[in-house]
């Protein structure tokens, strides 16, 4: 029998949301995958270089960086517009580098002590000068595996 | 009767799953670790004197970027769009050039007779005012050279890309067109 319901309001029905958590954490694993976490915060602004003969660093474990740049906004005041040097979360000197990969060296797994890469993630407005000594700083620590950070160039 | 369990209420599961993936995309970053790979000389012991080079001189091929990022290839200006090129034509030397570097013939197994430039050396200089991108960008050219010739190479060999062959071979190809790029010890050009 046909009801005619002509007083009572007729209510929209609830939007089921069961499943919106589902895809939020999908998306959540999606960005956790591709995604790595930041290894320090920058104390000095880099402006990567660009090449095209790019190998990536597939092992991040054997991985240590040396970050080369003008200090940021903040630390102007202190550290001056310089070129500085910053190891793990501190600016250091050039003669500091060579005890930092000692130590971090001595840190890992001794399998993997002679596989150990440095990554210079230098500005690419540095003077040579610098990334000479960095490299004559590397050479006396004995890690010879470097890399120097670039993003791929599209054209000339 | 069983007792009615009354439904968990999941609306806010929602919001959770949104706060983390919030939380990941600010301490997380998207940029790739990628860079060029090179691998420094051992360091030469502090009573050992710097043994003058005692290379043949059509063995050598020289670039110098001086500080206002210009280069010198083998006395010639050049601009860095010829280097790649330069570069090629020195470390293979196809025509056996007497200006250029050596040309031995050996037999290698898994290669059969193979012509190749085993004694050449590149030699990088670069002033202490050069920049950063000026000094990667020919390091650039002088690994896309190694890496074009190891292309060729295999692609005449084996009829096969080279980053397709088995470990063994990409080890064979590496032996003929070795990765020979020397850095200076650090000099200071034209004082000061």
């Amino acid at each position: 029998m046909a009801k005619i319901r002509r007083n009572e309001k007729r209510e929209m029905p609830a939007l089921n949301t069961s499943s919106l958590p589902d895809i939020i954490f999908m998306l959540l694993f999606f960005f956790m995958t591709v995604t790595s976490m930041k290894e320090v915060s920058y104390k000095v602004t880099i402006h990567n270089p660009q090449a095209t003969e790019l190998t990536k660093l597939e092992q991040k474990s054997l991985v240590r960086y040396i970050y080369v740049g003008t200090p940021t906004e903040e630390f102007r005041k202190q550290y001056g517009a310089e070129t500085r040097i910053q190891l793990d979360d501190a600016f250091a000197e050039v003669g500091e580098i060579e005890n930092y990969i000692v130590n971090e060296r001595s840190a890992m797994a001794e399998s993997d002590q002679g596989r150990m890469i440095v990554s210079i993630k230098a500005d690419k407005d540095t003077r040579m000068g610098v990334i000479s000594d960095i490299k004559q700083a590397l050479r006396r620590a004995y890690a010879l595996r470097i890399s120097y950070s670039a993003t791929q160039r599209t054209s000339y | 009767m069983a007792k009615k369990v009354p439904q968990i209420n999941a609306s806010s599961m929602a919001d959770i799953s949104f706060l983390l993936l919030i939380f990941f995309l600010v301490t997380t970053s998207m940029d790739v670790n990628s860079g060029l790979s090179r691998r420094l000389p051992a360091p030469v012991p502090p009573d050992q004197k710097v043994d003058d080079m005692k290379i043949n001189k059509r063995n050598l091929f020289i670039v110098k970027i001086n500080s206002a990022n210009q280069l010198l290839v083998q006395g010639q200006e050049m601009d860095i769009r010829q280097l790649k090129e330069k570069a090629k034509e020195f470390i293979a030397n196809e025509n056996d050039d007497p200006y250029l570097p050596v040309v031995f013939t050996e037999v290698i197994p898994g290669l059969g007779e193979v012509r190749y430039t085993k004694d050449h050396v590149i030699s990088v200089q670069n002033d202490v005012d050069t920049q950063y991108q000026a000094y990667l960008n020919v390091q650039n050219e002088l690994v896309a050279a190694y890496n074009e010739l190891r292309e060729e190479f295999s692609q005449r060999k084996f009829h096969k890309s080279y980053a397709d062959l088995d470990e063994d071979r990409q080890k064979l190809v590496q032996k003929v067109y070795s990765q020979r790029i020397s850095e200076a010890e650090p000099k200071n050009y034209g004082g000061n």
